[in-house]
């Protein structure tokens, strides 16, 4: 059966994978509007970096960012300065590791959404004096409902399922940066079998669950099916 | 309502020069051939054309000059599209309330009201998926209505409709006309919408104003194209006189002097309207004809003839008569012209075919 450490190991990946979500959609929205609206010529240059963790193993980005929150780095000096506890090895390193690391499930779903969004709905919603703000909130965001689903179920996911990075930076303390991946290799490493199974079958099943979820909820919409066009 | 209007827009193959003071209530049609810049012109003065560089200065307040663009969310304007642009994740309720809820001021019409003015009520718990081309669009216009704007933009709101729909929409517009204050902009290249609903005109050609002003003036003018379309037509301005009951037909009073026939309509006498007369159903005799089945032969004085081989390629040629103190155009054959002698200056008599009433005529 699960031990008290791993449950708290699973309610640690799940608070982390939840902030990260969260974080993930303050940011990524505007991000990914900006991507689907910018004309800008450095445009490939920033999606090819919200899209580097798909690619990169994430040894790399760990790597760079132990390197990054070291408490003898700028940041890292920063951090201390600001908050008063070191980031190397804290729940907020992981934070901001699941952030980067699951930026493109986040935002790749919503730029996709974005573009596709009829900019005709907006102009007519301007002309009835929505502003920006009131647009985003009262025609993008209902429209793009299930894409925000789908991105938010994703960050979540990934951040639950990832491992490299944390185990670079997260320093594996019980109760505050083990995560459920790094306590199930550990049970591995120590051939803890009967517990590795439970953990990892736990895994197996909510991943499973919540992709299908995505998948149900996730039906190809067709925003322009208003008629009224030309016939 | 005043609107000072000077544009200078350059683009690929286009280019698109407005310079105008239009001072007009009621309804100002843009009339104009496809390409002629009509809609371009319509989406640079809700501020829809963004990055296009000129002057624009709706009753004194600035929406656009050097150094100041004001946002189409702060024109206080609404704009019906040629597809109606109806959000597809609201009810026909939910649309409306849209715009009601960020209304321009609280003196418009309420919800219900439009709904009464477009005969919509039973439509407002569907879906806007569901809805026919025509119910789209007048959900759509109701919808502007509910802005309480301050200006009307209309882009060719019946273009996409079958003839049905596009009649049931014309007869609410002009009833609503009367209703409402702000004045509108309507963008058309269909000339019998425009004589319904227009109290000015502005004929844009290949991206420059050709004619402006009042649309009983510029519809008698022989120099334009308009005059030349197929259905040109003149509009005259009558009075309602008296009523036959035995026959079912209207006598009008035009300015005091002529009278003409038209089949039955129910205005009460002294009611000031306008009827449509088109060019290629009036003919001309040089004596009253004693023994016709014409009931329309009135007498006016040959005030034109378009001699312009550039734009009368054809057999036929335009004819501008003097009636009364208006305007009465008649399209004949260049032969008949010739036969008949007819000169500018000759009393003649003009037989009228048809008579349509357009709508009581405001000041």
């Amino acid at each position: 059966m699960l031990s008290p450490q791993d449950l708290d190991a699973i309610l640690l990946t799940l608070k982390l994978a939840a902030v990260t979500t969260g974080i993930l959609l303050l940011l990524g929205s505007p991000l990914a509007w900006w991507l689907a609206n910018t004309r800008t010529k450095v445009k490939p240059a920033i999606e090819a970096i919200v899209a580097l963790p798909l690619v990169l193993p994430p040894t790399v980005l760990g790597f760079y960012l132990l390197l990054a929150f070291a408490p003898n780095s700028s940041l890292g000096q920063l951090w201390v300065a600001v908050t008063g506890d070191s980031l190397a090895f804290s729940f907020s390193a992981l934070v901001i590791g699941s952030v980067l690391y699951s930026l493109p499930f986040v935002v790749q779903p919503l730029q996709a959404s974005f573009e596709q969004l009829p900019k005709s709905l907006l102009e007519a919603a301007a002309t009835m004096g929505a502003s920006l703000k009131d647009q985003f909130f009262s025609i993008v965001m209902p429209l793009s409902k299930r894409s925000f689903l789908t991105a938010a179920s994703l960050g979540f996911a990934h951040t639950v399922g990832e491992f490299g990075v944390v185990l670079m930076i997260g320093g594996n303390i019980p109760g505050e940066t083990q995560v459920l991946s790094i306590a199930l290799y550990d049970k591995v490493e120590n051939l803890q079998y009967d517990e590795a199974h439970w953990l990892a079958g736990g895994l197996v099943i909510f991943s499973l669950l919540l992709l299908a979820i995505i998948y149900r909820f996730n039906r190809p919409v067709s925003i322009g099916s208003v008629r009224g066009g030309r016939h | 309502m005043s609107l000072l209007v000077s544009l200078n827009l350059q683009r690929k193959k286009f280019h698109l020069s407005v310079q105008a003071a239009l001072d007009s209530s009621g309804v100002t049609a843009i009339y104009g051939h496809s390409g002629a810049g009509k809609t371009t012109f319509l989406r640079w003065l809700a501020g829809l054309e963004k990055n296009t560089p000129g002057h624009l200065v709706f009753n004194n307040q600035v929406w656009q000059d050097e150094n100041f663009f004001l946002s189409p969310q702060q024109r206080q304007i609404a704009y019906v599209f040629q597809d109606a642009r109806l959000f597809p994740h609201l009810t026909v309720r939910g649309n409306l309330q849209y715009a009601y809820h960020r209304r321009f001021n609280n003196n418009g019409p309420s919800l219900k009201h439009v709904c009464d003015w477009f005969d919509m009520s039973h439509l407002l718990e569907n879906d806007v998926t569901t809805l026919s081309g025509g119910e789209q669009q007048r959900v759509a216009m109701a919808r502007a209505l509910l802005s309480s704007p301050q200006l009307i933009l209309m882009d060719e709101p019946l273009e996409s409709l079958d003839q049905q729909s596009k009649e049931h929409i014309l007869q609410h517009l002009e009833k609503l006309h009367q209703q409402l204050s702000a004045p509108i902009f309507y963008v058309s290249h269909n000339l019998e919408e425009i004589n319904r609903l227009a109290d000015q005109l502005l004929i844009l050609q290949q991206g420059k104003v050709i004619a402006q002003g009042s649309m009983l003036e510029i519809s008698s003018r022989i120099d334009l194209r308009l005059s030349h379309e197929d259905n040109a037509a003149s509009i005259i301005v009558a009075s309602v006189d008296r009523h036959d009951e035995h026959y079912q037909l209207t006598e009008l009073l035009v300015d005091q002097q002529l009278r003409i026939f038209l089949t039955a309509i129910d205005h009460d006498v002294n009611t000031s309207v306008r009827v449509r007369i088109p060019a290629r159903d009036v003919s001309i005799t040089l004596q009253q004809p004693q023994h016709s089945s014409i009931l329309n032969i009135l007498p006016c004085v040959i005030d034109e003839i378009e001699n312009d081989q550039a734009i009368n390629t054809d057999a036929r040629v335009l004819v501008r008569l003097k009636f009364a103190s208006q305007f009465l155009l008649a399209r004949l054959t260049r032969k008949s012209v010739d036969k008949l002698k007819l000169h500018p200056g000759q009393a003649v008599f003009a037989q009228i075919k048809t008579v349509a009433l357009l709508n009581e005529h405001r000041q």
